[in-house]
Formats: C-alpha cells, structure tokens, sequence
C-alpha cells in the first residue's frame, strides 16, 4: 500500500517537474522519440516499475555507507519470482554493491554499513536475529571472476550440499552433484573427469561450475555479479542460454555491464547511477522507451 | 610531411644510442648478482669442508684387541653366577693383567700407569658387558677389542706429531713403543666409531658421545613443535580472519612483530623466571627448553602464516561464504588447506632457528655436563648446539674433531628436517 502511495506520489512529483518547466524537459526529447526521457538528468527519485506483482525480494528504502561515503542511496526495488532482473550502469554506480546487500555478503566488508528494509519472502533479511549462513543457503551467489575451490569440481560441488547437510548418503550427494551440473548444462563436459581438479576448467566452464556449485544448495535467488565480464562471447552465450533456462526455477538478479546482455536475459532491467536507482522498468520498455534522461543517455552510448 | 618523419629518425637514434648504456648497466647488474652468489657458494664450500676435514676423522675410533682372560677368582669368587655380583666385579684388574702379560717387563708404578693408559677407561664396561650377556666366558680367554685412550687415537690419526720433544708431547717415548710393539703385532686398528652415536657426554674423548644431546634436541623440538604449531597457527587464523581490526588487534600484531626481534637470551631468562622458579619444572630438561623456545618461535610461525593467509586469494573465502558456509567451514576447508604450505615453511624456519640456538637453553641449564642419555621430557639433558659449545671449550685434541662431527650431526639434522618440509610442501602445496 504504501509503495503504491509512494510511487503515484512520484509520478505527481514528475508530471508537476514538467509542467514548470516544459521547455527544458522537450529541450532535451530526441526529435525521433517524441515521448521519451520525461525525466531530466537532475531528477533523483527513481522511476518506473520497482515493484513486482509476485515479490521473492522486496527492498525499501536501503542505503549502503562505506565510511563517509555514501554508496547507495533509498533504493527500493522488488525482485519477482522466476524473473531475471538486471542491473546495468556505469563503473561505481553501485549495482554490485547493491547485489551484495541481497544475501549480505556486505556483512564481511569492514566499515560497511547497510540500512533499510529487505524481505526475502515477506521477511526481514536484515534483522539482527537472522543468521547469515542460512540466508546465503537461500540466496546464493556467482562472482564476476569464476572462483572455483582449488579441489576436485566434485568437491566444488559438493562442499555446499555437504556443510548445510543437505544429502543423508554419499548417492544422495552423487545425485545431487550430477543434477546440479546438468543443470549448469557442464554434465557433458565433465562427466568423465569429476575427479579432476576445477581450477584445469576453461573460464566459461568454471564459471558454470560456480553456477553449479551455486544451484546445488537449492537458493531461492541466485545473484550473479557481472558473471561473463571474463569470459569469451562462446562461454557467454552458453551462461545467458543457462540464465533463462534457470529462470524456471530461480530468481535471478544479475549485474552487467553489457547493456546487449541485459536486453538478452532480463525480463526487468533497473539502471543505476552515482549510488541512485535511476529507473526500473520492463527490460522491452526501459531499452526502447526509457523515462529518464540519465537511462536514455547510457543506453544510447552517451556515457558510461 | 617530413617533419615529422624527420623526429620519428630522431628518436631512433637517441634510443639506439642510448641501447648501449642500457645494456652495460644490464650486463653490470647480472656480473655483481653472479659475484654475490659465487661469494655466498665459495664460503659455503670453505665452511663445508672445513667442518668436514675437521670432522670426519671423529667417526673412526682407534681400537686395540687385548687377549683377556676372565678369572674366576676375580670376577665370581663365590661362583654363583648372580648377575648382581658379576656387575660389580673389578673388571679393570683383568683388563690391567691382560696388558700386563702383554708387556711383562714394564716395572714401576709410573710405567706401569703408562701402560694402562692406552686403553680407554671404558674398557672395563665393555668387559664387563661381555662377561654379563654371555657368563660362560669365565674362566675362559677371550680377544676384547676396547677403544684405545684419546692420546693414542690422536696419535694414531696423526694429530700427534712423533718427533715433538717427550716433554711436549702427550704419548711418552715408552708408551710410543707398546704402541708400536702393538701395532706390529696387529692388535691395533681403525674402525667405525659406533660409540659416538651410541653414549651420552664423557670426560673421556673416546667414550664421548653425541646420542645425549641429540635425544635432548629431539625432545625440545618435539615439545617445541608440539606447542608452538598450533598456537600460532590458532593465533595467526584467528587474528587475519575474525579479529576485529581495531586498536587492540593492532597493538598485538605491533608486539608480535617486536617479540620476533627480542634477543633469545631474553627469553632464557624468562623462562628461568617463570617456568622454573615460578612453576619450579625440572632444571635442565628439554620441557623447560622446549617452552622457551616456543615462546622464542611463536612470534616467527605467526608472522609467517599470517603472511600465508593473506595471499589466499579473497575470490576462495567469498566462494565458499557464498554458498552458505560460516566462517569457520570458509577458514577449515579451503583457506586453511591453501595456506599451509607457507605456514610449513614458517615453521621447519622457526625450528631450524630453535635447533640451532643455545642461549636461552644456557639460562635454563641445559648447558650442564649430563653423561646420561635423556629417556623423556623430563631427564636432565643438554641440546646438540650446546653440546658442541662444550667440546669446543674442552682442553683435550681429541674434542676438536668431536666439535666438528657435532656440527656435522646438527647440519644433517637441520637438512633432514628441511628435508621433510619440502616433502610435507609438496604433499600439500595446491594451485589457484
């Protein structure tokens, strides 16, 4: 209720903004989108869609602090069941350190202090009493450079289902590695060398183990931070074809740099900039149809 | 247009002149690089055989074969056999008899010491274990080969020179003669000195041994190993992965650092303070020293497996955080495992340097002259580097070459134990 009232609040705000200064708004409309860019550069709140009809995560007002510095200002932004939601802006806008407050591996970064509200189905994941460990069960994560443990890609793969006890045999756990690779479509090319260590793996093959070792504790939500910046376009496209086809199942959010990737996998994309989200939106509306200005100038290629 | 083809010529040239002072300044830096390491290698090579001409000659000990007979009279009056008696029988008599008969015409109580004097007094143990293991031998007469007396081994390795004045010499004019009536008649030679791996310290060059001080170093290292492992390893895990960073964690890794620099005299002291005054432990036994060197050691091991920790890749602790382990399965199964090859080395580093220092061991006493071979933790012992300050103190020509085959023992200690860290690290060592 109150998000609704917020978000109608902003859009008052905006439409107000433009009616007192209609010449500056149409100054900057590019003359082939007539409608595009309703908001200027300066307008900070965000616009768009930041809710979800079905919410796995819900974020209100968050704010990151490193020190001093101000990392990430009221963000608030939903994350929808079986949705890939992209975050895309420039170096240092904040949307890794977004994703790392959603299974609060900020907790481990020292002089890093979060504040605001985050529900992982309907609760708080910032609450004192909540024990990260479990929380990073349910919400796991895939790192920009493929981290694989320096052990046999079994082990990689075993080591979650193993310490959160998830298998009662050793099949069970054999079971589980198997499908858990299946599912980061690597089965095939693995099959045979389960023994060998994961760290001989191709980049794109580590990082769908990553991905593997991600998916076999069973998360809600898996976060993927810029999970193809090191990888060749061939390992790329097999981990984009991997995001959708873990969809099904999974929530996604994943941080990129390549607008083209955003396009290709999300089905909402949220643009940051300088610490603000800038707008949130459809990925089909937000890449033809942005609102804001700073959004329209990133994905045409102004900056960033 | 050719301007600035004119300036593309113009730097060529300066860089090709230029090339030239470079590559003297390379060639220079490699000339002084091999100097420093021919340097380094040439005074190991003059250490080396140094401590080995020196030393070797310690493994070969002079031995004379007396023909001695076993009487009853002597050994067993009674004729009982009891084990008891035949250990405390006078042994010595029989060894004196049996030079005695070799050389009947010396006469006088001087000559007389003379002679005797060119067995070692350890003979008579060497008899009288003969005698125990097998008791028919009484009454019979049996060919004892017995360590000759330091002088004579001297003599016989060439430390002695022959045409020194008799007053000047150790070996008499008389005694040079048994000595080579003894030798033409083939009762003396050179044989492997099994003595000095087998006894403790002696007053007796020839009964000397280093199995005493090598057994009170393996205890220290061993108590030493055994405590200062896993202290500094708990210590420096906890102190780089859960340790908050705050002023206290940065005044103890301050006085860590400057516990590394004490001088380990300092720590002798302490140990004498509060391990034996304050805890009143045995003096002299290698538990005292093996925690006083642990305390000298620790500052070392966490230093260096705090550095080992620090270059696991922070990509490995996320990892495994990511997928849901606490810190402590993030630390035990895949931070701990890729750190401890350089935990290892900093340790067999920090035991290398314990086995190799003698001043704390000289405040808590472990600088005393214990004949006995330590058979735990607690017996009186001394330590390998303090056993070779000792000989090296003592008068006698003899302990010049035990110095040395010490020094040797240490060395092919510390090389077995480097030996075994190389082993351990590559057992363990894994690649990221």
């Amino acid at each position: 209720m109150n998000e609704r009232a917020s978000e109608s609040d902003m859009e008052a705000q905006a439409s107000q903004f433009m009616a007192e200064n209609p010449e500056r708004t149409s100054a900057r409309r590019r003359p082939t989108e007539a409608d595009a860019a309703t908001y200027d550069r300066e307008h900070r709140g965000t616009v768009g869609e930041l809710r979800s009809e079905v919410p796995r995560m819900r974020c209100t007002r968050v704010n990151v602090r490193y020190g001093d510095k101000h990392a990430i200002r009221d963000v608030s932004l939903d994350v929808g069941k079986n949705e890939v939601l992209a975050m895309i802006g420039p170096s240092g806008c904040g949307k890794s350190t977004f994703l790392r407050c959603l299974n609060r591996m900020n907790d481990t970064v020292a002089g890093c202090r979060v504040t605001g509200e985050i529900l992982l189905d309907g609760k708080d994941i910032m609450a004192p009493d909540v024990d990260v460990v479990p929380l990073r069960a349910r919400v796991g994560m895939v790192f920009q450079k493929p981290n694989p443990f320096p052990k046999s890609i079994f082990e990689n793969v075993a080591f979650g289902p193993r310490i959160h006890g998830l298998a009662q045999s050793h099949a069970e756990l054999e079971e589980i590695v198997v499908s858990s690779l299946q599912k980061a479509n690597l089965w095939d090319e693995v099959k045979d060398r389960l023994a060998h260590p994961g760290t001989g793996l191709s980049g794109g093959q580590q990082q769908r183990l990553c991905i593997a070792r991600a998916i076999a504790i069973q998360p809600e939500v898996i976060l993927m931070d810029e999970p193809c910046s090191a990888l060749d376009p061939i390992s790329t496209a097999k981990i984009e074809q991997l995001i959708d086809e873990l969809r099904r199942n999974y929530s996604i959010c994943i941080v990129t740099h390549s607008m083209q990737q955003a396009a290709r996998v999300s089905q909402r994309t949220a643009y940051f900039h300088l610490g603000d989200l800038i707008e949130v939106g459809d990925t089909d509306r937000i890449f033809v149809k942005p609102q804001h200005q700073l959004t329209e100038d990133y994905i045409t290629g102004r900056f960033g | 247009m050719s301007e600035p083809a004119q300036t593309e010529r113009d730097s060529f040239a300066r860089v090709e002149a230029g090339m030239k002072r470079r590559r003297a300044a390379e060639r220079r830096f490699r000339f002084f690089g091999k100097c420093a390491v021919g340097l380094g290698l040439g005074f190991l090579v003059i250490l080396f055989a140094s401590i080995v001409g020196n030393g070797y000659s310690a493994f070969w000990q002079t031995r004379i074969t007396l023909d001695v007979t076993i009487d009853e009279a002597i050994v067993d009056p009674a004729g009982t056999r009891d084990p008891a008696l035949l250990r405390a029988a006078d042994y010595g008599a029989l060894i004196k008899q049996s030079l005695r008969e070799m050389f009947p015409d010396v006469s006088g109580r001087r000559n007389r010491f003379a002679l005797y004097g060119l067995v070692s007094n350890g003979a008579n143990f060497d008899l009288r274990d003969r005698v125990l293991a097998d008791p028919s031998l009484i009454g019979s007469k049996v060919a004892l080969s017995v360590a000759a007396d330091d002088d004579v081994d001297m003599l016989m390795k060439g430390h002695i020179d022959r045409g020194a004045p008799e007053a000047d010499r150790r070996v008499k004019d008389n005694q040079l003669a048994w000595i080579d009536a003894l030798e033409a008649d083939g009762r003396i030679r050179s044989a492997f000195n099994l003595d000095f791996f087998s006894n403790g310290d002696s007053r007796d060059p020839e009964l000397a041994g280093i199995r005493g001080a090598l057994m009170g170093s393996i205890f220290t290292l061993f108590v030493t190993l055994g405590l200062s492992f896993p202290l500094a390893v708990a210590a420096a895990v906890y102190l780089e992965e859960f340790a908050p960073k705050n002023r206290w964690t940065d005044l103890i890794e301050v006085n860590i650092n400057n516990l590394a620099a004490v001088p380990s005299i300092v720590f002798g002291l302490l140990g004498l303070a509060v391990f034996i005054n304050f805890f009143t432990l045995p003096r002299s036994a290698p538990i005292v020293g093996g925690l006083v060197l642990t305390l000298m050691t620790l500052p070392t091991i966490i230093i260096a497996s705090r550095a080992a920790l620090k270059s696991v890749p922070p990509s490995i602790r996320e990892g495994a955080l990511g997928v849901g382990a606490s810190p402590m399965q993030a630390v035990m199964y895949h931070v701990l495992p890729l750190a401890l090859p350089g935990m290892l080395t900093g340790t067999i580093i920090g035991m290398a340097q314990a086995l190799g220092e003698t001043a704390p061991l000289l405040m808590i006493g472990m600088v005393a002259f214990i004949a006995d071979v330590p058979a735990g933790v607690f017996d009186p012992s001394t330590a390998l580097p303090v056993q070779i300050y000792l000989w090296a103190d003592s008068p006698e020509r003899a302990y010049v070459e035990k110095t040395s085959a010490a020094i040797i023992v240490l060395l092919l200690f510390l090389a077995a134990m480097n030996a075994l860290a190389v082993l351990l690290r590559r057992r363990f060592e894994r690649r990221w």
